[in-house]
């Protein structure tokens, strides 16, 4: 198994005809997803790479039953994309826009909780690469090829030190189960909690690795709910320890505002909760794989 | 994006927030003109600086004469402020504030953030202004008011009100107080801002209630729809490698290090520096060339890069996942060449799509790089090829 998407998993592609969303829907196909809609307003009615277009996300999900979205939507008009979605009864939705602004991701947030819990969408990023499930189906921009299949629950804030570890772990024979970009912003759609929760219920799931960095209180918050009630081992770390106070590092979220809020706090927090934290960055893949052996 | 303090109180003041009556100058002679303008017997002049603790630092001087305003603007205009909150180098002053100085009772915080955790803005007030949140939170914690705004809504005049009453104010305060407190949330709303700071917050004999400093800073993210907020911007006041990495829409942060960084995205580029830390060397700079990495952006990124005369090694970490290694490669190579770098050890490592490619196009290259395999490898080759430099 693996967590939120699969080879069956029916995804819809907001932004299809644009640049970026014409390359990545290409590269979804080729991995194996099932991509069945697109959405483009005013290019409804055509196909792009063989996939249906339609005006709106509401007809695309009556016409085809898409259960998940990906928006390649520029900055200004992406949470707008969000909420269409939302409204239209799509329940995963994947952001990899990056530069939305915090005011337009507070109005989304707000939005969803219109819905009742049991069937509130499910918001990952903005600014990530995405989701993948080895072997299956990907819903992202991430390269396919360097995640093999396999026991690891994966999720980070930032895209390419995923890939890092992704790549890590293959070199030591290491898979995935599903990994999960939760994206660089200071306000997303869905925390390391949320998929932590996913991963914990997920049987091929054997031990979960989160990649934190700098700024806000979401791994904290993560390692205090893994000590009460995550099963499997969790292997942690947090990028940015020679990150300096008050700058933003690339990610509108990456930034030491708050007590708490650095590298150094952050991981004294996950070996309080009693994480495993990787060492250093080019340690991802043999901590893993020494907290497997001794599981 | 920061503003300075007289650029907040304009957009305060066009929201409905009485300020003391100021004007901006750029000269001694234009400060005393201001004061003659304004009016009054007393006015402060503030060095405009992106930074705080300008008090303490001598940045904000009392004047009772004209000669003392054109006076403290000289001191002022044309030196480097150094304040708590600039790091040693300071910030350069080249305009100067000056505001009419009239006498108050009270000095009150309020403050606007962008909660992360509750993604929500969080308005906070206290009876104990005039010094920073972290002493107020620090030695009257129970006296912090905090009031949460509802996005669907946005703040509401009931929620102001109780802030005021609980300030102590008298009812002809807490009317001007609501005003204040409703129109400086309109101008964070409205300016897609990510902090607001009014402190102090004075209340004057006559129960006026004015914002006597004010300190903004803006979503970079909302800047395209903010033209007004973007016209403000003084460049003056960022390190110039930071302001030419903007330009070129680079994400470039200057650190103190030797070991010179080009990496692809911000997590990488951060672990990349740590990894470099961890292998005893000290990084120069972040520096993320973005997903694509392009050859022209590695070539900037050289540019940028190699003007900082710290730097005696430089470090290329690419995780290729849209873009392929062959391409950056050549990418490198070619900015190398143009670039005619040289006296500089350049270790690159190369990881993803393509990554054999890449590598036989450094080393047919015949530029002398020295290629590592792992994040591990390219951050001990750096620290090495720094030590054997030295």
């Amino acid at each position: 198994m693996s967590i939120l998407i699969d080879e069956k998993t029916p995804i819809l592609v907001q932004g299809i005809t644009g640049d970026k969303g014409s390359f990545h829907t290409k590269e979804m196909i080729d991995y194996g997803s099932n991509v069945v809609a697109g959405v483009t307003p005013g290019k409804g009615g055509k196909t792009h790479h063989g996939v249906p277009v339609f005006n709106t996300v509401r007809e695309a999900v009556r016409e085809t039953g898409a259960q998940a979205s990906i928006t390649f939507v520029a900055p200004a008009f992406c949470a707008d994309a969000i909420m269409e979605a939302a409204d239209s009864g799509v329940r995963l939705i994947c952001s990899i826009t990056d530069g939305i602004p915090a005011q337009d991701m507070m109005r989304v947030k707000r939005y969803f909780l219109r819905f009742p819990k049991d069937r509130r969408p499910m918001l990952v990023g903005p600014n990530c690469a995405g989701i993948i499930s080895p072997g299956k189906a990907m819903l992202g921009i991430m390269p396919g090829h360097i995640y093999k299949q396999g026991p690891v629950g994966l999720i980070s804030r930032s895209g390419t030190l995923g890939y890092e570890a992704a790549s890590q772990l293959k070199s030591l024979g290491l898979g995935i189960s599903t990994s999960v970009g939760i994206g660089g912003d200071p306000i997303n759609g869905s925390s390391f909690l949320d998929h932590l929760v996913l991963f914990d219920k997920d049987p091929e799931t054997e031990a979960v690795l989160i990649i934190g960095e700098i700024g806000g209180p979401q791994e904290a918050e993560a390692s205090a709910w893994i000590k009460e009630n995550f099963s499997k081992p969790v292997i942690g770390f947090v990028a940015g320890l020679t990150a300096p106070k008050g700058r933003r590092m690339g990610h509108a979220g990456a930034i030491i505002s708050a007590t708490g809020d650095s590298a150094a706090e952050k991981t004294e927090i996950m070996k309080s909760y009693g994480l495993t934290v990787a060492p250093s960055p080019a340690e991802f893949g043999s901590t893993v794989a020494k907290v497997l052996q001794s599981a | 994006m920061d503003v300075h303090e007289y650029q907040a109180k304009e957009i305060l003041a066009s929201h409905g927030v009485e300020v003391p009556p100021g004007t901006v100058a750029f000269s001694p002679d234009q400060a005393v003109y201001a004061a003659t303008e304004l009016g009054g017997s007393h006015w402060v002049v503030k060095a405009q600086i992106h930074a705080g603790a300008r008090g303490k630092a001598g940045g904000v001087k009392l004047c009772r004469t004209y000669h003392e305003v054109q006076q403290a603007a000289r001191d002022l205009l044309g030196k480097r402020l150094v304040t708590s909150q600039t790091g040693p180098e300071g910030k350069p002053v080249q305009r100067v504030y000056v505001e009419v100085a009239d006498p108050f009772e009270r000095e009150i915080y309020l403050g606007y953030v962008l909660d992360r955790k509750l993604e929500r803005v969080r308005v906070i007030a206290s009876k104990h202004g005039g010094m920073d949140i972290e002493e107020i939170a620090k030695n009257t914690p129970d006296e912090l008011l905090q009031v949460i705004v509802e996005p669907a809504v946005g703040l509401q005049q009931f929620q102001a009100r109780e802030l005021a009453f609980q300030l102590g104010l008298n009812i002809k305060q807490v009317s001007r107080a609501v005003k204040t407190i409703m129109g400086a949330y309109r101008a964070f709303r409205d300016n897609d801002a990510t902090m607001l700071e009014i402190n102090p917050l004075v209340v004057t004999k006559d129960d006026k209630v004015l914002a006597l400093d004010a300190k903004m800073s803006f979503d970079d993210n909302a800047l395209f729809r903010r033209h007004n907020i973007v016209d403000m911007n003084d460049p003056s006041q960022s390190d110039p490698r930071e302001a030419q990495a903007s330009e070129h829409s680079l994400n470039y942060i200057g650190l103190d290090g030797e070991i010179g960084c080009i990496v692809n995205g911000a997590g990488l580029a951060m672990a990349t520096m740590d990894m470099i830390k961890h292998a005893g060397g000290n990084p120069a700079n972040f520096l993320d060339v973005g997903g694509g990495a392009s050859p022209e952006r590695v070539a900037t990124a050289f540019r940028l890069v190699l003007s900082d005369r710290r730097v005696k090694v430089v470090l290329v970490n690419i995780f290729a996942g849209i873009n392929r290694c062959d391409w950056v490669a050549q990418g490198v190579v070619d900015a190398v060449r143009a670039e005619k770098i040289e006296g500089v050890p350049l270790v690159v490592r190369l990881a993803g799509t393509n990554v054999e490619a890449g590598k036989k196009i450094i080393a047919e290259s015949g530029i002398p790089i020295i290629q590592a395999d792992t994040l591990a490898e390219a951050a001990e080759k750096a620290v090495a090829a720094y030590q054997g430099a030295k």
